[in-house]
């Protein structure tokens, strides 16, 4: 019997990464681990890639984790969470174990976009039965700051630094959720830790489907987004509210827009309060401001024709925030 | 009923695995190897073994996956060649790090560039550093026979390090040869079943693999696995024994051939060793004293056993089938190392041969003997490395 999600219910579950970790002081990564594991009803085994997670979770002989965990290296998370997928297979089929297990993989973005790409793709077209979750905060963080394929347009990064000639990252975000989908797969979905129970019913129905599943859910970093650090849960928000990071799922092919907002915030809104974006409020670049939102209105109105489409051409419903 | 074959290494090497019946198998094709992966997958589909096939989409993902399903908790296997083992290079070092006890044949080949398939052993010296056992193989027999016992070596309590079969690309994995196997039964007990150490698989006892280790414990933590590494000659030994029980062939860290009663003497690994004895019993039926030594544990290298079997030649080559640009052969400098404390050492040359699948000739070994008979007898080298068989 699932637990209900409901706060009262959740709140008497054990929490299976413990705190005492040393993740910064209002990450959202952690959150986001938090909260996949609370809405998971299943023993589950963790996989990490290289990273600010793994590196602050477990640092000999101490570990955050309350359930089985690996990290191997960097760009094979999904390759080697494939291998014990892969064991559990075999020795269920061998009657050498009983037990009904869920595997997960909890992977940054460089990890994910960038060198472990490779690795995602094959484990997610091999059909192994794991759902890969990644953390998206939009650049290689543990590092310091250096730009990734999931660093957005405009941003400041150390390797991709605000110059007097050079304004920042000059290209646009991958749209990696949207290539996961395009594998085939047969759930994808994109979540915020603002939508607590939204990102929940996403996992819980993930860990329902057999075979490879792919989760992006959006984890503010106030070290490289240059926020404060009581911000990500606002961040979050603003991101999905401006549709920068808009929340839906694929299930089976057919995309579903799972939260719509009233009236769609500017994406200033959402760029504003982060250092990382403030050369973009300077006279000479707001082009960069402008084609940002040109983006992504551009982006919002493809997944609205897309879901359209799903729905036999007839618009989608407006539905209203989840909580 | 006989258990003689006509089979390629890569044949005898996958019958070897269908018997030891892995739980996983990850597999990436690649030349020489190719085959062999080709092979044991026929005998998943056809539901002769238990074991889930892992088919990756590269070596990188092969090992990786290897790790995982290791560290899970049962048995693992892949193999590989050249490139692919290159690609597998900073896994290679997860893997031993890690304490899994993962099998992997390597059927031997050159490294680009330029783009070369045939036999070299560039690939597996590459990766001698990485905490992986080594076993090398002259022939399919010994390819087969060494498969049939690494995993008893890698899995020992005592060790628990992954390990490398290594055999001659083409040269032997592609070639038929005569090759007798043992029983399935046979090697089913042999083998035995697979003791986990802290599987993940475990819930009940969860544990977190693979953590971040900073200086003040990465030295200790580094140096149990040169302690693991210092138990494996007297498994090795011990596996040999057993399996002689089960096979009648006798193995040990090293073969020699003629070498008791040598003045002088050649280090040759793998396939060319056969070439050479057939000339080194033409030269001893001239009354010229020379012998051979085939090391078969390269990692970790025995160095005192090979001090004592090499130290009262005058004169020695070592022959390597890969090359250290700018330095002397890998397999050279380990026996130059094992001679250094000997008193009354040989006088030691270095010839680098068959690179990239070259033909090693019996007017190779002939060329070397030649040499050697003169520098026993002068006390002079011309050159203390050099190239065999390069054309000018």
């Amino acid at each position: 019997m699932a637990t209900p999600l409901s706060l009262k219910e959740l709140s008497k579950k054990e929490i299976l990464l413990s705190s005492g970790h040393r993740m910064c002081s209002g990450c959202g990564a952690p959150i986001v681990v938090k909260m996949v594991l609370l809405a998971a009803d299943y023993p589950v085994i963790a996989c990490s890639s290289t990273g600010c997670l793994e590196v602050s979770t477990c640092i000999s002989h101490y570990t955050a984790w309350k359930i089985p965990w690996i990290h191997s290296a960097f760009e094979n998370a999904a390759a080697t969470l494939s291998g014990v997928e892969t064991m559990y297979k075999s020795l269920k089929k061998q009657g050498k174990l009983n037990d009904d297990i869920k595997f997960i993989a909890f992977c940054g973005d460089g990890g994910t976009y960038d060198i472990g790409f490779q690795s995602l793709s094959g484990a997610m077209e091999r059909g192994h039965d794991m759902l890969y979750i990644c953390y998206d905060n939009g650049a290689y963080m543990n590092t310091g700051i250096q730009r990734s394929s999931a660093t957005p347009l405009g941003a400041d990064t150390t390797t991709c630094p605000a110059g007097t000639v050079i304004p920042g990252k000059q290209q646009q975000r991958k749209d990696l959720t949207k290539i996961m989908a395009d594998h085939g797969i047969p759930y994808v979905a994109q979540a915020s830790i603002s939508n607590w129970s939204d990102l929940m019913k996403k996992v819980r129905k993930a860990l329902e489907i057999k075979g490879p599943k792919f989760m992006n859910i959006l984890a503010p970093c106030n070290r490289g987004w240059r926020s404060r650090n009581d911000d990500a849960v606002m961040l979050s928000r603003l991101a999905v509210e401006t549709c920068y990071w808009p929340l839906y799922e694929i299930e089976n092919g057919d995309i579903k827009i799972t939260f719509k907002p009233k009236e769609k915030k500017p994406l200033n809104e959402f760029l504003k309060t982060q250092g990382r974006f403030r050369h973009l409020f300077s006279p000479e670049n707001e082009w960069l401001l402008k084609k940002s939102q040109e983006d992504i209105d551009r982006n919002w109105e493809r997944l609205l024709r897309e879901e359209a489409c799903v729905l036999g051409g007839q618009p989608a419903e407006t539905t209203e925030a989840d909580q | 009923m006989s258990n003689i074959y006509a089979v390629t290494g890569n044949e005898a090497v996958a019958n070897a695995l269908r018997q030891i019946n892995p739980d996983v198998c990850a597999a990436y094709p690649i030349t020489p190897q190719t085959d062999l992966m080709q092979r044991f997958a026929s005998f998943v589909s056809d539901g002769l073994v238990d074991t889930e096939m892992i088919l990756v989409e590269s070596e990188h993902s092969a090992m990786s996956a290897c790790v995982g399903a290791s560290a899970a908790g049962g048995r693992a296997v892949t193999a590989t060649s050249g490139p692919g083992l290159a690609l597998m290079w900073e896994i290679l070092f997860v893997a031993s790090g890690m304490r899994l006890p993962i099998l992997m044949p390597v059927v031997n080949r050159s490294l680009s560039a330029p783009l070369n398939i045939h036999g070299d052993h560039s690939d597996a010296m590459g990766a001698r550093d990485s905490g992986w056992v080594q076993l090398w193989s002259e022939n399919a027999q010994e390819a087969y026979d060494n498969t049939v016992q690494a995993l008893l070596i890698a899995e020992h309590m005592d060790i628990r390090l992954p390990i490398m079969v290594c055999l001659d690309g083409f040269i032997i994995s592609h070639s038929i040869e005569r090759v007798e196997y043992l029983d399935d039964d046979i090697v089913k007990n042999f083998v035995g079943t697979y003791k986990p150490q802290n599987p993940l698989l475990d819930i009940q006892h969860p544990k977190s693999i693979g953590p971040l280790i900073l200086p003040d414990l990465y030295t200790e933590y580094k140096r149990t696995q040169h302690e693991a590494m210092s138990k494996v000659k007297n498994i090795v030994l011990k596996t040999a024994d057993d399996f002689a029980k089960i096979s009648g062939r006798k193995y040990s860290l090293f073969e020699t051939y003629r070498l008791d009663d040598a003045e002088i003497g050649i280090v040759i690994l793998n396939s060319a060793a056969g070439t050479t004895k057939d000339v080194i019993d033409i030269y001893r039926e001239k009354g010229i004293k020379v012998g051979l030594l085939k090391p078969r544990l390269f990692r970790p290298f025995p160095y005192e056993e090979i001090r004592e079997t090499l130290q009262h030649l005058k004169a020695l080559c070592v022959l390597d089938r890969c090359d250290s640009f700018g330095a002397f052969g890998p397999l050279y400098t380990e026996i130059a190392s094992s001679l250094y404390l000997s008193e009354n050492k040989p006088i030691m040359i270095n010839k680098i041969y068959g690179l990239g699948g070259r033909d090693y000739m019996p007017e190779h070994a002939k060329i070397v003997i030649e040499e050697l008979i003169e520098i026993a007898n002068t006390g002079k080298v011309k050159l203390f490395k050099d190239y065999l068989g390069v054309r000018e």
